[in-house]
């Protein structure tokens, strides 16, 4: 019998909980406490449960570490892309009011929201950039050795 | 200003969040650029437009201006502001001129340095290094500056690793300099959180005027202030605070310590400036005491000690880099002497210092392109076997001693005047003892190069082998540049005059 099936069940469970959450985080963080920052760190600790109970190569396969640096990048792109539509919008870098231009109130929504997009997909890729950088430095533990 | 009219009118007001985020953004996308060639594409057209842009923002303040830009269009002092003047604008031309020079100069020897999977995240990290810079000098919002000197500091760790390929001993020096320059933050951090905590902002020019309404503020400034100093002590290399300089400059990858030692220190010694003159005010008792006592007494006490630990290396990166913390020294006592002409001398050597620094270091890189040469042994016969870079080599190094008609004669010769306006005539004898063991450390490479026959290899003298052009030319460039400095240095002294005029606003007068 397998030593991690309870683990492994119930961590089967919690990854699309904890994911869920990640994004309720992210969206409440327009009217409250929570926000990319956060959110991507929790997202990425749903990734990171993942290659701990089903072993790195599981989860570099289900997220691979190539697909991990292009959104690296996406998320950077993502929050320097609004500051840069803003520019071409007249108004200052990130000046979102400009983004809608019958009410800037719209507009500074629609900005944070794209911002803290940006924020969590970055956050959420260096996270589990970090973590396949420093768990490949050791072969995984086999499951005799446990 | 005619030149002015050459660029778009856009540029005019948003020139000044542009020069940062280009970088940054462009940094991002050469991180996952497949090919090598792309990146370094990127990277040259990304610093000459930063070049051109900062070219901008000086012709703008030439005349005495302050842009002031209001990021997200929040107004200072709740949003952040960038604010480019007289002090900062130079800074800024400095470093994207460096940067694209560099950038050119790299692009031979990092096929020889970094391995081929981490060439692209090279040139990421250094675009993105160029932006922390540019952002911690342009930014006019204290909190925002320790943010960009995180940026360009953990990008200039992991550009200082990549020499790891030639010299694995850059992984200890990057290590090194990784936790030296952590204290350096957190201790610059840790006196904005007093600073905030006495002031209430986080904007310089606000912070500036709640402490002269206090007239210095409590004992809370006073730590603050210690704390800032001690931060960027550490960052700018200032005596007893650099022992991270020498091994993150001898190990790193040719372009970097090009970079490193023309920038990275200089945009420290900015914010200093910026922090004992404009923020808090040498009128008040505290500043004034450190700015005599610890800025000039440890800046004459490094231009000794490193010229003579200069004297004492082997291997000739150090021997440049023990004798960049003696040329801080020179800037800190212009900086501690307080008074006009000190200022103009100290910020005229920093960007005197940056031209002839990076032109030197070029050439180390080339001896090291074609030859492998990291010891000063190794000179012998170098003006025959590479004449060209060898000549670069030697221009550079009697700039650094300040023979005339050099850029090293004009600001040395303006900081001997200033300590003599101000009395100071054994700091004038300091200045030449240092000229002196200058002499003897670049002295004795320049006879080793030029009196000692080249080394045979299985009976034959070394072949001549010059340097690839795209090395020359930068090399040369900066060469030419300090030489013109050192015939008419009008430009240059007006910009450091009116950097000058921004520190010591006519007003306040020159310290007592």
């Amino acid at each position: 019998m397998n030593p991690h099936l309870l683990l492994r069940v119930v961590s089967k469970f919690l990854i699309p909980l904890i994911a869920l959450y990640a994004f309720y985080v992210q969206f409440h963080g327009d009217f409250g406490p929570g926000g990319g920052f956060q959110a991507g760190v929790i997202l990425a600790a749903s990734i990171i449960l993942y290659a701990l109970i089903f072993g790195l190569k599981e989860a570099k396969r289900a997220v691979p570490p190539s697909f991990v640096r292009i959104l690296m990048t996406i998320g950077v792109l993502v929050y320097g892309g609004t500051g840069v539509v803003t520019w071409l919008l007249g108004g200052e870098f990130l000046n979102y009011g400009v983004l809608n231009h019958h009410d800037p109130a719209h507009g500074q929504h629609w900005g944070i929201l794209a911002i803290e997009l940006g924020v969590l997909i970055t956050v959420a890729s260096v996270m589990v950039a970090i973590f396949y950088a420093f768990g490949s430095r050791q072969p995984d533990l086999s499951d005799e050795d446990w | 200003m005619s030149l002015i009219s050459f660029f778009p009118d856009w540029m005019l007001t948003h020139g000044a969040a542009f020069l940062v985020v280009v970088p940054l953004i462009a940094g991002a996308i050469a991180a996952i650029l497949p090919k090598r060639q792309i990146a370094a594409a990127l990277t040259v057209a990304v610093s000459f437009i930063c070049m051109l842009t900062s070219l901008l923002l000086v012709l703008q303040i030439i005349d005495g201006q302050t842009i002031n830009y209001a990021l997200g269009g929040w107004d200072a002092p709740h949003g952040i502001a960038y604010v480019v003047d007289g002090l900062n604008a130079p800074i800024l031309f400095l470093i994207s001129a460096i940067g694209f020079l560099v950038s050119v100069y790299g692009m031979p020897t990092i096929i020889a340095e970094v391995e081929p999977k981490k060439r692209a995240p090279f040139y990421a990290a250094f675009l993105i290094c160029l932006a922390g810079l540019l952002g911690m000098v342009v930014t006019g919002d204290a909190f925002n500056v320790f943010v960009f000197l995180e940026v360009s500091s953990i990008s200039t760790y992991s550009l200082v690793a990549m020499g790891a390929s030639r010299d694995r001993r850059a992984l200890t020096a990057a290590y090194n300099y990784l936790i030296m320059g952590s204290i350096g933050a957190t201790f610059f951090v840790i006196g904005l959180g007093f600073l905030y905590m006495e002031t209430g902002t986080l904007n310089m020019a606000d912070m500036a005027v709640i402490l002269r309404e206090m007239e210095g503020g409590s004992r809370v400034s006073e730590i603050a202030f210690g704390f800032i100093i001690v931060g960027l002590g550490l960052k700018l290399a200032m005596f007893p605070l650099h022992t991270w300089l020498p091994g993150a400059y001898a190990h790193s990858p040719s372009m970097v310590t090009v970079f490193l030692a023309s920038t990275a220190t200089k945009a420290a010694l900015y914010l200093l400036l910026r922090f004992v003159f404009t923020i808090f005010d040498v009128s008040f008792n505290y500043v004034f005491d450190v700015e005599i006592y610890l800025l000039a007494g440890l800046g004459m006490v490094g231009m000794i000690l490193g010229s003579l630990q200069a004297i004492f290396q082997t291997d000739i990166r150090r021997v440049l880099a023990y004798s960049s913390v003696a040329q801080v020294g020179y800037m800190l006592l212009g900086v501690g002497l307080g008074t006009a002409a000190g200022l103009t001398a100290g910020y005229l050597h920093l960007m005197n210092h940056a031209v002839i620094k990076g032109a030197l270091f070029m050439a180390l890189g080339a001896f090291w392109y074609r030859y492998g040469i990291t010891r000063v042994t190794d000179f012998n016969g170098l003006s025959k076997s590479m004449p060209w870079t060898m000549g670069a080599f030697t221009l550079g190094g009697l700039s650094l001693i300040g023979v005339p008609f050099t850029a090293g004669f004009t600001s040395k010769f303006r900081l001997v005047e200033a300590a003599f306006l101000k009395g100071w005539w054994w700091a004038v004898a300091i200045i030449v003892v240092s000229s002196v063991l200058a002499i003897i450390y670049i002295g004795r490479l320049l006879l080793a190069a030029y009196f000692q026959s080249p080394p045979e290899v299985n009976g034959h003298v070394v072949a001549k082998n010059e340097a690839p052009l795209l090395m020359l030319i930068p090399m040369w460039f900066l060469v030419l540049l300090s030489i013109a400095i050192g015939i008419n240095a009008d430009i240059m002294v007006d910009l450091a005059e009116g950097a000058a005029s921004v520190l010591l606003p006519i007003s306040a007068g020159a310290t007592p």
